[in-house]
Formats: structure tokens, sequence, C-alpha cells
């Protein structure tokens, strides 16, 4: 066993000593799960991952030739409807992965964080597609930043947050809010690896506590 | 975890959902799992993209709609004029306009927030660019006129204008006998600038080279009809549920169902103040959602309703053999 | 490239939208595919056999 952590002062040695204390490389990347993780539901947090990376990467192949590309390219057409369709992939599979989240009831077991992070990171991922959709810069951008400024001017935001502001959205939309919510999802995975995927209901606890219960 | 504990407390299931599991487990490749995952988003993306493309419908500008709708246009321009268009009594951000902001309640977010993108419509609408108009005699005559009188003039004649062109319907040529000032010169020449393409590059480029803040055209545009009618021909208008739709066929932000229902229901749909209650309402909702684990009854409904028995089928079957 | 552009969609969606009314709600034909299909891949993932694993214990 080595020192304790808190004796070292060095902070490197300290944020590794915690980060491998908090989520052993075992438990980072186990090698088996749980034998109840055995239903379909579950890979629609991959799946939405997934689709993350594709809307990253198609997203990035755009800004690779700039945000008029497409208007005037048709290969530039055809990425930004691998933009547009990996987003819609991507907002599905989310909503169905809360759906089994939450008959799931996931958030026991002092779970909440990682509830938490994935209803953030559905709520940042509207917003990101918002911006995604005011920096079209056609006819729906223009409709869509002319209506949307009423409901944001109402709340006080629109002050700061300026919908008619190309320029401004589209550093909000390949910038800050992909950074954010990026941020937010490694959260949230991170919460799932160290907490374990939620046990299911009426746990058994013969498999909780084999040597400890009498069967 | 071979000493024997002492005192032992068999835990309920809830505390047992907090502790590591230490059942049985079994074989399961995470990283493959992704892979094939990457792969299958990636061949439906393709697929999708192939098989349906994307929307692109063309912008309008100033142009195009002064050109399509020139009655429109000159009508707006005349409530610009004289201050009475929808942005010119808009309130916060835009200028200081009393009474003009939401509120909820006694509460206005909106007034709080100040103005932080001041616009003159009379000004930076119509005056402005006008003056930078070269070789016009009448036209710089008639601005010497306007900006040689006062403020109360000014609003007289624009008013008056309006009033005649709202009676004419748009067409100049109807437009009956009174005193307009320079105003019918200055709507005149406005509309020949908007023709030519000239009022969307004056409206941009007015504080600098390199904008790309559309504010201004975009206010212009949304103050004029056109816009709003080309938008309701594609349902997307507030109260045909366009948030929540894309034009042509394409499948829209279906996520923002919950949003947009309320701007059709009472009272919402009928108040002055439906941006910011909406907003206040969807504000509390969210956080309802994101703190569901906190909140008794709703997050008992996973054992109401209980789907859960679908998904765990196969370790409830094996607990009971 | 030229493949790409051969590629022009095949499903024109760029024509007037299907609307659906039903009392205060109007969804486009789109959108109600859309929710269908995902109610749709929700119970089908409830409901098909997921593959057993090798048991580790």
């Amino acid at each position: 066993m080595t020192a304790p952590a808190t004796t070292s002062r060095n902070w490197t040695v300290r944020l590794r000593n915690r980060a491998v204390r908090d989520l052993p490389p075992e438990q980072l990347m186990p090698g088996e799960q749980p034998v109840y993780v055995a239903s379909w539901i579950y890979v629609f947090g991959v799946l939405t991952l997934s689709a993350f990376v594709v809307v990253l990467v198609s997203g990035g192949w755009l800004a690779v030739e700039g945000p008029q590309w497409w208007h005037t390219s048709s290969t530039g057409h055809f990425v930004n409807s691998l933009h547009l369709w990996s987003v819609e992939l991507f907002m599905a599979f989310m909503v169905i992965h809360l759906w089994g989240k939450f008959f799931m009831a996931a958030w026991r077991g002092k779970r909440a964080l990682t509830w938490i992070t994935g209803a953030l990171c559905f709520v940042g991922s509207i917003g990101t597609a918002f911006t995604g959709y005011l920096i079209q810069s056609n006819f729906d951008s223009q409709w869509i930043s002319t209506q949307a400024k009423d409901g944001l001017n109402a709340a006080g935001i629109g002050a700061v947050f300026n919908v008619t502001n190309f320029g401004q959205m589209l550093m909000w939309h390949i910038c800050l809010l992909p950074l954010v919510v990026g941020i937010i999802i490694t959260v949230h995975i991170l919460q799932v690896r160290r907490k374990g995927v939620v046990p299911p209901m009426e746990l058994d606890l013969r498999d909780e506590i084999p040597e400890q219960v009498q069967r | 975890m071979t000493a024997t504990p002492t005192v032992h407390r068999t835990p309920t299931t809830k505390a047992a959902a907090a502790r590591k599991w230490t059942g049985r487990t079994r074989e399961y490749d995470l990283v493959k799992e992704f892979v094939i995952a990457l792969v299958v988003v990636t061949v439906l993306t393709c697929a999708l993209a192939a098989l349906f493309s994307s929307p692109d419908e063309k912008q309008i500008t100033i142009s195009t709609w002064s050109r399509t709708q020139p009655a429109d246009f000159r009508q707006t321009a005349a409530t610009e004029l004289d201050g009475s268009s929808g942005t010119a009594t808009y309130g916060a951000p835009y200028n200081h306009t009393p009474d003009a902001a939401q509120k909820v309640g006694p509460v206005s977010l909106q007034h709080i927030a100040g103005v932080t993108h001041p616009i003159d419509t009379v000004n930076d609408f119509v005056v402005g660019p006008l003056s930078g108009v070269p070789a016009d005699s009448e036209l710089g005559a008639a601005l010497v006129q306007w900006k040689g009188a006062t403020t109360d003039q000014q609003k007289t004649w624009a008013s008056a204008y309006d009033d005649a062109l709202t009676k004419a319907e748009g067409d100049v040529t109807k437009v009956g006998p009174g005193d307009y000032g320079p105003v019918p010169v200055m709507l005149d020449r406005l509309l020949a600038m908007a023709q030519s393409g000239g009022l969307d590059g004056a409206l941009l480029s007015q504080k600098q080279f390199f904008q790309t803040d559309y504010t201004k055209p975009l206010l212009f545009i949304a103050d004029g009809a056109y816009l709003e009618d080309q938008a309701r021909a594609q349902h997307l208008g507030g109260d045909q549920w366009g948030m929540m739709n894309e034009t042509g066929n394409f499948p829209g932000q279906a996520w923002l169902w919950l949003y947009t229902f309320w701007y059709q229901v009472s009272p919402f749909s009928t108040s002055g103040n439906a941006d910011a209650l909406v907003w206040g309402l969807m504000a509390l909702l969210t956080l309802a959602f994101v703190l569901v684990p906190f909140i008794p009854g709703v997050r008992s409904i996973p054992r109401w309703i209980p789907v859960h028995r679908l998904i765990w089928r196969d370790y409830y079957r094996t607990r009971r053999a | 490239m030229t493949v790409l552009a051969a590629l022009a969609a095949p499903v024109n969606l760029n024509h007037t939208g299907h609307y659906v009314h039903w009392g205060v709600v109007q969804i486009s034909v789109a959108n109600l595919v859309v929710i269908a299909v995902m109610v749709v891949v929700f119970v089908l993932a409830l409901l098909l056999p997921f593959p057993k694993g090798r048991d580790k214990q």
C-alpha cells in the first residue's frame, strides 16, 4: 500500500492518487458489467455519444470551408445534410436514453449527479442546436432569429445574447457551446463509471452481499 | 471483504443501490460497443443525408422584398420614419419606449436588462442610409428640409404620410393630398435604394466595413409583412406550432414541443406578456426536470409505471429461479 | 465530388409540408414520423432479447 495521498505535497501526485482512488483503471475501462445489464435500452447512451462524434466531425468539416460553403457547393450541401441528420439522430437517441433512464429511476443509489449532468446535456444540446439553426444563413435563420429574439428579449437574455448577430451566434455554436456540452458529457460518463450502472429496483440482496445473507 | 462484521444490519434495498456491485457479472466490451455504435450511426447518417438531403430556402434581402412587395416596403418604411413600427416601439434592448417591455407580474426582466443594442429607426433605417446617396438634388433638398425641422414637425409629416399610405394600401398613386413635407421624396428614394440592393449594404456597414451583426436589416425586414407571409406559408408561424417545424417536408425541432405548446393555449395565446410568461414557466419546468431525483411523486413514477420489469426481466427471472 | 452531386436527394422533401390537425395540436407529418419511429424503437429496445454474455462469476 503506497503512502496516503494527503501526505504528499506534490500537487501532481495528489491529483493522480485522488483520480486513481476515485476511478481506478479497471473501473474506468471495465471488461465486464453487472449481470443485469442485459437490455437493448442500455445501448442508447453509447449511440448518443457516437452521434455526437458524427455531429462534431461533420460540423468540423463545415468549419474547414466556412459558413457559406454549403450554399454554393454540392459537397458542402451533402456535409450540411450529414450535420443535420446526425443532429436528428443525436437528439432522438438522447431522448430514448432519457426515457430508459427515467423508467429505471437511474438516479437511485446516490446517482443524482449523473441524472443532473444528463439533464444539463439535454438542455445544453437544445441550446446548441438552436444556435445552429440561427447560423444556416438562409430564410430559416432569418425567421427563427426574428422570432426567437422576442422570447429572449422578454427574459432579459436578449440584451446580451443577440440572436440576430450572426457572428456572435456562430462563435457560440462552434466554440462555446460544444465545449461546455462536451465537458458536461465527460462528467456524465465519468459519473456512470464511478458509480456503476444503477442496479434493478427490488434488488436481490443476496446478489449484493451474498456471504452475509442466508439463502 | 473476508472479515466478519461483529454487528451486522441488513442494508435496505435503497442503500444497497449505492454500494459497489459485488454480485454476478457478465463479460461486456465497452470499446467494441462504441466502435460498432459509431459505425452504425455513421452509416445511418450517410444514408439519411443521401436519401433526404437538407433544406436551404433562399434568404430574403431588402432588395427582393422591396421589388416583390413595394407597397409593403413603403408602408414599413413609413412606420420606421414616424416611429410606430414594431422595432421603434419595442423597448429594451433596442430603445426606451415606455411600458413596452414584457412583464411577469410586476417584474420586467426585459426592462431591467436595459438598452444594449440601441436602434433609432428614423435615422438608422431611413435618414442615415439616404444621407449617403450622392448627386440627387431633389433628395438633398428633402433631407435639408427634414433635418432643419423640429422633431415634432418631422413626426407630424411622417405620421400624416403613414396614415395616408395605409389608407391607400401602400399604393403611392392613391395617396390623397396633405402636408407631408419631404417625406414622400425620402421614402421614394429609399424604395429605389432598397430595390437596387444599396439599403442591404448600407444597413450592414453603417459602423464598420467588416460586419457580422445583421440586427438592423433583420429587424427592418421583420417589421414588414413579407417575411411573416413567407413563413406562415411554410407553417412556421407562432400559432402554427411553427417553432417545431422546418421548411418543406423536413422534420424540424420536435424537442421544442413543450415550449411551443404554451403559446397555443390560454392564457398565453392572448397575453401581451406571452413570451415572458412562457419563458418563466419553461425555466421552472427545466429546473424541475434537472432536479427530478428530489421531487416526491415525480421520482416515484418509475415504480408506478413498471417499465423496469421489462428492462430487468432476465435478472428477475433468474432471481426467482 | 461529382459523385456526391449525383446523389442529389432521391426523396425530395422540398415541397409544401403536410400537417396533421388534432384539436389545438398541429404537427408536421415529418415530425410525427420521427416521434413514432422513436416510440417504436424504444418499445423494441425493451422487448427484443439481448445477447447473453459470458458470466464472469
